[in-house]
């Protein structure tokens, strides 16, 4: 069923009886040509990019639990391609253009919103590096602009600029960068997947891999073994447990990343601004909810949920910034699992196990790239070689020296 | 979180500073394979979820490095050790 | 006279004290009200039923409950910079002048011109905006976001900072006893006979839980007075705390809990020198939940109109407050339990007008008490659908156990669909609650470590059993926090029947149903979401907003579970769970920050020379937590630039001085000292002769620079090492790691002395002479004794002792002399006192970081996290005869590359042009486009010097292309021109003003 306002009248006049799943709830098969591993929004948009782009036709994309049930359900919603590496920017940029079309492409509303990614800057250092990041954007054809405090003032009045531990000295601003809503992503890739025959197999958790000659044949799940030639991995947060068993050792750690989100109010702030001196950044959601977060919680977790002071913190940086939401309530706090890579970046990459496909370490940084990663890792799957956007991030680099570190923090996963 | 210093007791996690795997150790770098050594010691990470040995630093305290052993799906945490009586 | 104005309220009885009414406001119609009122209550006692407006259709809603699971009665309360948006008016402790508005309303909450959408109802159903507003796709932003924004939210903001203050405490005890109802009560007494530490928390203003709303005998008194002697005799036990107004709003690690304790949000005005609110971090050994339970709601059509409360609730305000919700009751239960609210409203004289219970075999006492009531009793029976206005409920359709329907007149429904156990904290570890048959209610399976619920939390409802699980697990939690606890008498108390028949929906409903009061989830939505696959309990709340307001859900959940049970054909077990996460009820953001915001966000550090500096009106700059001064401006100067260059100029002529008292310090001691240094800089250093300083660099062990700095050899066994000032406290943890994890056979002793030493930069030809000043007469400075890059301790100024170190970062002779911090203060107008007759001249950071850009010195701008030593053009002093951290994987091709960009020197070809930091590096006519860049510029400063600007940058094998041009490419700024490529040393490149 196609969704449109037309659509929408007609279920109204009739009752709303005749809605149909948004995707069918598919039994598995003993065989498919791809085995996507994880149903969140880049296991989803895998599968439907491997449909849709590359004519895949016998696809499933098995999940554990309830589709979306990861960190697609679980971020601050925030979208943006100011990255400053030239590993990472055209991939980002390939991810902003995906979603300035994806509600067109999966007809369904995911409220993709460009209201203008902020950051702020407090130091001479800060505005140079955030020139030198800028600029590199606009190398790649990214929107970016530098804005002195003047300016930034006149966009965001409500910052302490009077009586700031680190005064703002200025902006860097991303116009196109926002927010979507995440679960819509992970809904509308399963639908627009669904529609192109993918099956989405819920509750069936992969317990094991036959491979046979070091190659992939198939997965053992909760449901039975499910043959297949080649299959894909997208299960952050639990990449290491999956990839364990089929005997892979990899760059990453896992990391409980808290979102918190405060009770709905009337509009208030209109734009994404990170703050990055006071581990704070903040937007609102459509339904009036302050949506932040900060930092990671800094050990390796499995827990999905967060602990007390980081919520602390985040909130400090939150009343440093901006003392008017002071009086505004935290609703939840909530926590995602993040798989911490080495680098800070990402993995696309073939495994040493012909037909099995790694896309992992995403940190915090993978609801933005939902898109660009369905659509880089259906690339990888379908043609076996890297798709140019995506061509840095293999897993050899940390091998060869070749580490793409936005943050320079090395290869302690807690501090990117 | 609190975590038990063998020197100042049971103390909040804002004081400690984080390093990770405790179990990894620094290859001996004359060794022939030195370079594929120090890439698995840096870089890759058993990362299991369950009981977990890490490193910690009373940074706000005594500044002793702690190995502590602590489950990382529930952050049960079973003990702490001086890291310098491990390793000598 | 009050009692006039309150036409609602009984003329006696309740908990309320009559002899202090308070004035209040609500939409600014003036109203009355007593202390020991809350807000709801004190509207219901003045017959307001109507107090706000729903989420999504704008329906008019009264109050539900009388506790914090309200849904529906939000208010903005106070004014000005202290308005709350979306405030509990059944958790509001009634003050003098309290000011109350409705929210979400407009231009009045009696006529809302957005309650048209109830008239689009149909259209607005779950999910129906993924459905729509995708064409075109430019209006998203423009049109329909803007509209979807403003409509959403419910109240507003101030928009003006918090003038309040908020603090932050550890408390530690051996027992946690959340909540102080009978169960609460009995643990706290239980534990506290014991012996142990107890802190007792409650979220109301007065101890007792429903024992304040209910009509019980304990022990042959009432209940309220039982809950007063409890209470006395824990007030005047040691070992007690008692904090009333105080929230456990979460479990969380190794026995801490987090708590809010309201300070001050139950007086008129703020108190000087209190808080607002208070965040408590409790530790406890053990703890013990008795939080009670939580009534739910029956779903049934237009049971969302104002007059339709909770059963429970409805006794709250009739028995606590002697306030009477409306003036023709009905009751709509399926439990023994929703019979109180039958009794109670009949003593309470008011009238009854009919009993709904679906269980059609009733037992005698309760057919008996509806006759007593003078109640139409509906065994078997069903409300169908609520009427009303905007103003309250008229009428309700009952459908009889023989299936006809009867309309009553009422304007108040109580209802009851039986008790959820408020488990919320069980689940903030992750544990997932289990659902007892028995009860029909889900209860805690693996509550957190060292937590036990008790009473009606574990789903124990009854008075009786309240009490003595309380005291069970009071008794449990004093044992295995080591003490020895006795059972005490459980107090006797009457029977409290809890015999139930599951509700959960009313089949045949005509209007709408509501499940989620507060976020306007009908029993529609629900079976929206399940014919379209989102069944998922997950699915379900994140398609339909359902359990996502401010209540999240405490009252709409387990009925939603229900619904969707019965949908599926699944039992509500196999459906889902209901889990929370923390906190339990919402917390002001400010509360988390305590006195964290403004200038006290973070520490703020200052060097020994700040109020010496200060008093020289220098400007100061942030340099992590350090307030560093910038430079020193002369009267006359107006622009930066002007003073930095004087400074500059006056030390390279002259001679200047500059604090950097906050470069990190380490002593390194011990026999193994230097060959510790060998392990963890690239060069050498147990070769350093004692009174000798070298520089050098250290890397992490993923072959990048961490740091660099210089280190004195001060004594055979003893290094002093300096840091940069960003990663002091970094290299700290990294020595201490390499020493105690890496090698703790090697005899090495660490300590940071960075807050030990005060020390001052003495640079410029003059800067001997000015020394000379300070130094005590028997020891020599001269360049033979004490050459370039040595070291040695000495005393100034008569006997203090010193360390004194001839390096220098600004390339001129210079020196760093450090003194007990505490002296330097004194050090530093010692020194502009012997130094005046040559013409001493403070330099701030500015003339600093010009000074080192002259000399191509690379600092925090250069060292960023990716470089190693080869691109600062340091390769050669990596040693190839040792090994030391980094060694091995500075080794791989990425990192060995002779093709990374490498750090020069830059001047603008039109020596006029400004440079700016950030700028790319293009060849002169290529495309502005990636795949031609070669690098960027990373630090640029006018030199006085020479009179230009001149910049450091990275650039693609830029050491063998010294003299050409590139372009300096900033779209950015607008910036776009040629520069040459030069040595990074622009001044001295030889080094002999170092070592004059």
């Amino acid at each position: 069923m196609q969704y449109s306002a037309f659509s929408l009248l007609k279920n109204a006049l009739t009752g709303h009886r005749h809605w149909q799943p948004a995707w069918r709830d598919s039994e598995p098969r003993s065989q498919y040509d791809v085995v996507i591993v994880g149903g969140g929004g880049h296991g989803l948009a895998t599968a439907y990019y491997l449909a849709k782009v590359h004519g895949v036709k016998n696809i499933a994309v098995l999940e554990k639990s309830y589709i979306g049930s990861g960190n697609v359900g679980r971020n601050t919603t925030i979208v943006r391609s100011n990255y400053l590496l030239p590993g990472n920017i055209p991939f980002y940029e390939w991810s902003m253009k995906l979603w300035e079309g994806l509600e067109q492409d999966l007809n369904y509303n995911a409220m993709v919103s460009q209201r203008g990614v902020l950051n702020l800057i407090h130091s001479d250092t800060q505005r140079d590096a955030y020139a030198r990041r800028a600029n590199a954007m606009r190398l790649h054809g990214v929107d970016s602009v530098l804005l002195d405090k003047d300016e930034v003032r006149k966009m965001v009045p409500f910052l302490n600029y009077e009586n700031a531990r680190f005064p703002i000295q200025g902006g860097m601003l991303q116009p196109r960068g926002g927010t979507v809503r995440h679960d819509a992503v992970a809904w509308g890739y399963a639908r627009a997947g669904d529609q192109r025959g993918v099956d989405i197999i819920q509750n069936c958790e992969v317990t094991g891999f036959r491979i046979s000659n070091g190659k992939m044949m198939g997965v053992e799940t909760t449901r039975g073994y499910i043959g297949a030639g080649k299959v894909g991995l997208a299960v952050a947060g639990n990449t290491s447990r999956v990839a364990t068993i089929a005997g892979l050792r990899l760059p990453i750690e896992s990391h409980v990343l808290q979102a918190f989100v405060s009770e709905g109010i009337k509009p208030l702030i209109p734009n994404v601004i990170t703050f990055g001196a006071g581990h704070f950044y903040i937007s609102q959601s459509d339904k009036g909810g302050l949506v932040f977060g900060g930092d990671i919680d800094g050990y390796n977790s499995y827990a999905q949920r967060g602990n007390l002071p980081t919520l602390e913190d985040v909130c400090e940086g939150g009343m440093a910034l901006m003392p008017m939401i002071g009086r505004i309530r935290l609703l939840r706090q909530w926590g995602g699992i993040m798989d911490m890579s080495m680098d800070g970046s990402p993995i696309i990459d073939k495994t040493p196990i012909d037909g099995l496909y790694l896309n992992a370490g995403w940190c915090y940084g993978g609801f933005k790239a939902t898109p660009a990663s369905g659509w880089c890792f259906a690339h990888l799957i379908a043609r076996d070689s890297p798709h140019e956007f995506a061509a840095a991030y293999r897993m050899d680099r940390f091998r060869t020296g070749h580490m793409i570190d936005e943050k320079g923090q090395g290869a302690q996963p807690n501090l990117h | 979180m609190r975590i038990p210093c063998p020197y100042c007791g049971e103390r909040d996690i804002h004081e400690f500073a984080y390093l990770g795997d405790a179990t990894v150790s620094r290859p001996d770098p004359a060794r022939n394979d030195a370079v594929q050594a120090f890439y698995e010691y840096v870089y890759l990470r058993d990362n299991p979820a369950g009981s977990f040995q890490e490193l910690w630093y009373h940074a706000a305290g005594c500044h002793s490095w702690l190995v502590v052993t602590r489950d990382t799906r529930t952050h049960a945490i079973f003990g702490a050790r001086l890291a310098s009586r491990e390793a000598s | 006279m009050a009692a006039q104005s309150q036409p609602a309220r009984l003329q006696s009885g309740g908990l309320i004290d009559r002899a202090r009414p308070l004035e209040f406001q609500f939409d600014g119609r003036k109203m009355t009200g007593y202390a020991g009122d809350t807000l709801a209550s004190a509207l219901v006692a003045n017959g307001v039923t109507l107090t706000g407006r729903s989420f999504k259709y704008h329906r008019p809603r009264g109050v539900l409950t009388a506790g914090s699971e309200e849904p529906n009665a939000l208010v903005e309360l106070r004014g000005g910079s202290r308005r709350e948006p979306n405030t509990k008016a059944t958790t509001v402790e009634l003050f003098a002048g309290l000011e109350a508005r409705s929210q979400n309303r407009w231009p009045s909450l009696t006529f809302d011109a957005l309650s048209v959408n109830s008239l689009f109802a149909p259209l607005l159903v779950a999910g129906f905006y993924y459905k729509t507003f995708m064409w075109p796709a430019a209006f998203w932003e423009k049109l329909y976001e803007p509209l979807i924004r403003k409509a959403a939210g419910l109240g507003r903001a101030s928009g003006l900072p918090d003038p309040d203050t908020y603090e932050k405490a550890f408390a530690f005890c051996d027992v946690l006893v959340i909540g102080g109802g009978p169960t609460g009560l009995m643990a706290a007494l239980t534990a506290c006979r014991a012996g142990a530490r107890v802190i007792l928390c409650d979220e109301d203003f007065g101890f007792g839980g429903r024992l304040l709303s209910e009509t019980f005998e304990i022990a042959g008194i009432s209940g309220a007075s039982w809950v007063g002697e409890t209470v006395a005799e824990l007030a005047e036990s040691a070992n007690v705390t008692l904090m009333r107004r105080t929230t456990v709003f979460g479990v969380y690690d190794t026995g801490t809990y987090g708590a809010l304790e309201r300070v001050g949000d139950h007086l008129p005005t703020h108190v000087p020198h209190q808080p607002r609110q208070r965040l408590w971090k409790i530790v406890a050994k053990r703890a013990v939940l008795a939080a009670g339970a939580i009534e739910r709601p029956i779903v049934f059509g237009g049971n969302d109109r104002p007059g339709a409360v909770m059963a429970a609730a409805v006794r709250s305000y009739v028995n606590r407050y002697a306030a009477v919700p409306g003036r023709r009751i009905a009751v709509f239960t399926n439990n023994d339990d929703g019979w109180k609210t039958v009794a109670d409203c009949a003593a309470a004289g008011i009238p009854v007008e009919a009993v709904i219970d679906p269980r059609a075999n009733l037992p005698e006492g309760l057919r008996n008490l509806a006759d007593r009531a003078g109640a139409t009793l509906f065994a078997g029976g069903r409300v169908l659908d609520a009427y009303g206005v905007s103003s309250g409920l008229q009428a309700i359709d009952v459908e009889t156990a023989g299936g006809s329907i009867v309309t009553l007149n009422a304007d108040c429904l109580a209802m009851s669909g039986g008790w959820n156990p408020a488990l919320a904290l069980t689940t903030h570890l992750g544990s997932r609650p289990v659902w007892r048959p028995d009860i029909h209610a889900f209860v805690a399976s693996a509550p957190p470590p060292g937590l036990e619920v008790a009473g009606a939390a574990n789903g124990s409802l009854a008075l009786a059993a309240c009490l003595a699980e309380g005291a069970a697990e009071g008794a449990k939690a004093a044992e295995a926090a080591g003490f020895s606890a006795s059972m005490p008498a459980i107090p006797a108390v009457g029977a409290d029947p809890t015999g139930m028949m599951p509700l959960w929906k009313v089949e045949r409903s005509r209007t709408k149903a509501f499940v989620d009061f507060q976020n306007d989830v009908t029993a529609k939505d629900i079976a929206i979401s399940e014919s379209e696959g989102y069944r998922s309990v997950e699915h379900l709340k994140r398609y339909t907003a359902l359990g996502m307001a401010t209540d999240q859900g405490k009252t709409a959940n387990v009925n939603a579970l229900a619904i969707m049970a019965a949908l599926t054909g699944k039992s509500i077990p196999e459906t889902g769970v209901t889990t929370f996460r923390p906190p339990y009820t919402p917390v002001a953001i400010a509360a988390f920050a305590g006195h964290h915001r403004g200038k006290h966000f973070r520490p703020t550090r200052l060097t020994p020379s700040h109020l010496w500096a200060a008093e020289q009106g220098a400007p100061f700059v942030e340099t992590g937590q350090w307030l560093r001064a910038q430079w020193y401006p002369r009267p006359g100067e107006t622009d930066w630039l002007v003073s930095v260059s004087r400074e500059v100029n006056a030390t390279r002529s002259g001679v200047g001085v500059c604090d950097v008292s906050t470069l990190g310090k380490i002593d390194i001691m011990g026999a193994d000292a230097g060959a510790f240094l060998d392990r963890v800089y690239i060069n050498t250093f147990s070769t350093l002769a004692i009174g000798k300083v070298r520089y050098g660099v250290m890397l992490r062990e993923d072959g990048i620079v961490m740091d660099d700095g210089t280190t004195a050899r001060l004594a055979d066994h003893h290094y002093y090492m300096s840091t940069t000032t960003v990663n002091a406290a970094k290299v700290m943890q990294h020595l201490e790691f390499c020493h105690q994890v890496l090698w703790p056979e090697l005899d090495v002793q660490l300590a940071s002395a960075t807050e030990q030493w005060a020390q001052f930069a003495i640079a410029g030809p003059n800067a001997r002479d000015t020394l000379r000043g300070l130094i005590d007469p028997e020891f020599d400075i001269s360049n033979e004794a004490l050459p370039y890059m040595g070291a040695t301790t000495l005393t100034i100024c008569g006997g203090l002792p010193a360390r004194l170190f001839r390096i220098s970062f600004s390339g001129e002779l210079a020196y760093e002399i450090a003194v007990p911090a505490g002296y330097g203060d004194g050090l530093i107008r010692a020194i502009m006192s012997v130094g005046a007759p040559f013409g001493v001249t403070p330099y701030g950071t500015e003339a600093l970081g010009v000074m080192r850009i002259e000399k191509g010195h690379a600092a925090g701008n250069e060292l960023n996290g990716t470089i190693t030593a080869a691109d600062l053009g340091l390769g050669r002093m990596m040693s190839t005869k040792k090994d030391y951290i980094g060694r091995v994987m500075a080794e791989r091709p990425g990192l060995a590359d002779p093709e990374r960009p490498r750090l020069v020197g830059f001047k603008p070809v039109d020596r006029a042009q400004r440079l700016r930091a950030g700028a790319h590096f293009l060849p002169l006519g290529a495309k502005a486009v990636a795949a031609n860049d070669e690098g960027f510029m990373t630090s640029v400063a006018f030199s006085p010097s020479l009179n230009h600007w001149i910049g450091l940058g990275y650039l693609k094998n830029g050491a063998s292309r010294l003299g050409e041009r590139v372009r300096a490419h900033d779209p950015v700024r607008g910036l776009e021109f040629e520069v040459e490529i030069c040595d990074p040393i622009f001044i001295d490149p030889k080094g002999e003003r170092l070592r004059v």
